[in-house]
């Protein structure tokens, strides 16, 4: 843990009109960790989301990306810099194939001219790997179930070799197995080196992944956590408020400086 | 049973067989390999809705028996060679409208574009005296400008499409007079640039028959070629008796038009233009990455600006396309009609060319469609047209029947789009 953060938020502030949805959030991801973000809704998760991918650019504060301070205002930069993003809102074209999503933005190219068969292969191989199931790579979205298109969303982040992922509620949508396969991709991603931002309301996938559990409450950081020695009461504390008192705040104090 | 159609929302089943290979997934649509596997699988699609140019192909074979009926000489040479001569104008405009729909939006302003083009030419090459190859590059510039302007305004500034271009429909048309100013019509040059668009045949027989024979074995090799690659890669390839089915039924319609024209005036430059502008605008629409983002943005704007597309150079470009097509369209109206006039492109131009593209098959909101619907819906309209001159009935009756066969394939759209749906396919 005592590596540099691949990816850091530092008095992160976000405002639409008149609501103050962020206000000086601090988020550090290193590679090869995992780390929750968790909070109840309206929380600020999807916001803090969606300024690192870009779809926002920040009010104030700074990310830096491997210690230097970057400017992401457009999702290419995010890209760019190697962080992919899947949305709760998956952002599929219904009326593309699976194929043209995965690569979408980013098709191979061979003299200037898609090159559908490399990229069917990729694909094919791709989901093969991840164990995802789907009727055909050459259907539209449009008629794969909420489960199936779930899956492809998250394939489709990968296909960039991102350096950082970030999935925003992958599993809410999911029957069992697939929620399984989804946690084991997770771990599968983080035993590759790469850093990932997992948002859940399932405390039992966040026990289950995570290494670190970051709180945020009404738009502010609300303790950070090593998801080993914390209980799920106070995991569940921190995201309600309920207890914010001095014990919570020296747990907090202790996980920060041991982190 | 490896090819029934079965609903794939329910969750997958747990699969107890863990081998480490890839497993087929028994619910998985698997086709059959070869000819009995394309048969099956062209039904399948037919019973799904997927009825792609068949309502069109359908439609154009009962329009020429009706009319063959009526009047014999419908299916000649001469009648043939003159259908062909006029769908390129309007042709090549419809393959602008098609790029915009693909976009899920709509342009009414071509018809005055295609008008302000052909004045612009006009104008410059008679009136100023300018080269004539100049003149002409002008006026598709002036026809990019305007679509750019289009494009700004509903791109950057967000005003709907169908604003601009009905507001752009009424200000070009106005520019258009006030640049024909005393000039009723200016008549096109004999030997002019543009007189010749229409008016150039081939007349050696080689010319028409070469033109199928490059078509059909261009088709074929890039057919091969793609099936070949597919093979190597591992992946499901087109069977050859597939090939070979679709290289005949090319080659039968290719040379018959070729043996047609002949008979006639030979090939017409006007129709090797409009199908060269057919077979760019089909390879940029499915082969490259800018026709994907078009694709993408009129499938869904929010999942395309999220994979980086810039939404906005898009959109613009697209208006930008179809501003540059409505004057070349224009050019070639004005060289069929003998020069720019006042009131070229308006009328029912417009409409024809919107429904040009709608009956071949490109669904109005966005995201699905072919540039070849530009051809075959334009096929449909002059073929109507021309039938009814023929027959010699007045041009109320033309508007009423091009416009109960555009609200027909309209219809048949929504239904297809409806079984799709049911069949989970949409």
């Amino acid at each position: 843990m005592s590596a540099a953060p691949v990816l850091a938020l530092r008095g992160v502030s976000k405002r639409f009109g008149a609501v103050q949805a962020l206000t000086d959030v601090d988020l550090e991801i290193r590679a090869g960790e995992v780390v929750a973000l968790v909070g109840d809704n309206g929380a600020g998760k999807s916001t803090l989301v969606k300024t690192v991918a870009g779809v926002h650019p920040i009010d104030d504060g700074t990310v830096e990306w491997k210690g230097r301070p970057v400017e992401i205002n457009r999702p290419h930069d995010a890209q760019d810099l190697g962080i992919a993003t899947v949305y709760q809102d998956l952002a599929l074209c219904d009326n593309l194939d699976v194929v043209a999503n995965l690569f979408l933005g980013r098709e191979l190219r061979r003299g200037g001219v898609i090159d559908e068969v490399a990229m069917e292969k990729r694909a094919k191989e791709l989901l093969d790997t991840l164990s995802i199931r789907i009727p055909s790579v050459r259907i539209p979205i449009a008629s794969l179930s909420g489960g199936q298109r779930q899956v492809v969303a998250i394939a489709r982040a990968l296909i960039g070799e991102p350096e950082v992922v970030i999935l925003d509620e992958p599993t809410a949508a999911l029957g069992v197995e697939q929620t399984a396969q989804v946690l084991d991709l997770v771990e599968r991603l983080r035993e590759r080196g790469l850093g990932v931002i997992l948002i859940s309301h399932n405390m039992a996938d966040v026990k289950a992944v995570a290494d670190t559990v970051a709180v945020l409450r009404l738009g502010r950081n609300n303790g950070v956590f090593p998801v080993k020695e914390t209980s799920h009461e106070e995991i569940i504390a921190a995201i309600t408020g309920a207890t914010d008192n001095a014990v919570t705040r020296r747990q907090q104090r202790t996980a920060e400086a041991a982190s | 049973m490896t090819d029934t159609v079965k609903k794939t929302d329910t969750p997958p089943a747990l699969d107890d067989s863990a081998a480490p290979a890839p497993v087929t997934d028994p619910r998985l649509l698997v086709r059959e390999q070869g000819f009995r596997g394309y048969v099956t699988e062209f039904k399948r699609k037919v019973r799904g809705g997927e009825l792609g140019s068949i309502p069109v192909v359908l439609g154009l074979i009962l329009i020429a028996v009706i009319f063959q009926s009526q009047d014999s000489s419908f299916l000649s040479p001469d009648n043939l060679s003159n259908i062909g001569i006029y769908i390129a104008g309007p042709g090549i405009m419809a393959v602008g409208v098609v790029f915009v729909l693909l976009l899920g939006e709509i342009d009414l302003s071509v018809g005055s574009v295609a008008g302000v083009g052909a004045a612009v030419w006009a104008v410059l090459s008679t009136v100023h005296g300018i080269d004539d190859g100049v003149a002409v590059l002008c006026a598709v510039a002036a026809g990019a400008a305007i679509g750019t302007v289009h494009g700004f305004f509903f791109a950057k500034v967000g005003v709907p499409a169908f604003v601009v271009t009905l507001a752009g429909f009424l200000g070009w048309s106005g520019l258009q007079i006030w640049l024909m100013g005393s000039e009723g019509t200016i008549n096109t040059p004999r030997g002019s640039l543009v007189e010749q668009l229409t008016n150039f045949f081939f007349d050696d027989i080689a010319a028409a028959y070469g033109l199928a024979l490059v078509a059909v074995l261009g088709y074929l090799a890039s057919m091969l070629l793609d099936s070949r690659r597919r093979r190597e890669a591992s992946l499901p390839y087109r069977p050859l008796s597939e090939v070979a089915l679709r290289t005949g039924l090319l080659a039968l319609v290719a040379f018959t038009a070729a043996y047609q024209l002949n008979q006639a005036r030979g090939l017409p430059l006007a129709l090797v233009i409009f199908l060269a502008v057919l077979v760019i605008a089909d390879f940029v629409s499915r082969r490259t990455s800018y026709g994907r983002q078009i694709f993408a943005c009129g499938g869904s704007t929010e999942a395309a600006r999220r994979a980086g597309i810039n939404v906005e150079r898009v959109r613009i470009t697209v208006f930008m396309i179809a501003g540059t097509l409505a004057v070349v369209g224009g050019l070639f109206i004005a060289s069929q009609s003998g020069g720019a006039t006042k009131s070229l492109g308006a009328g029912n131009v417009l409409m024809n060319v919107i429904a040009a593209a709608v009956i071949g098959g490109t669904s109005l909101f966005g995201g699905r469609g072919k540039i070849w619907s530009a051809l075959l819906g334009m096929l449909v309209i002059q073929s109507i047209m021309q039938g009814l001159n023929l027959l010699g009935m007045a041009s109320e009756i033309q508007y009423m029947i091009t416009g109960a066969v555009l609200l027909a394939a309209v219809v048949l759209d929504s239904v297809s789009r409806r079984t799709q749906k049911t069949a989970g396919r949409a």
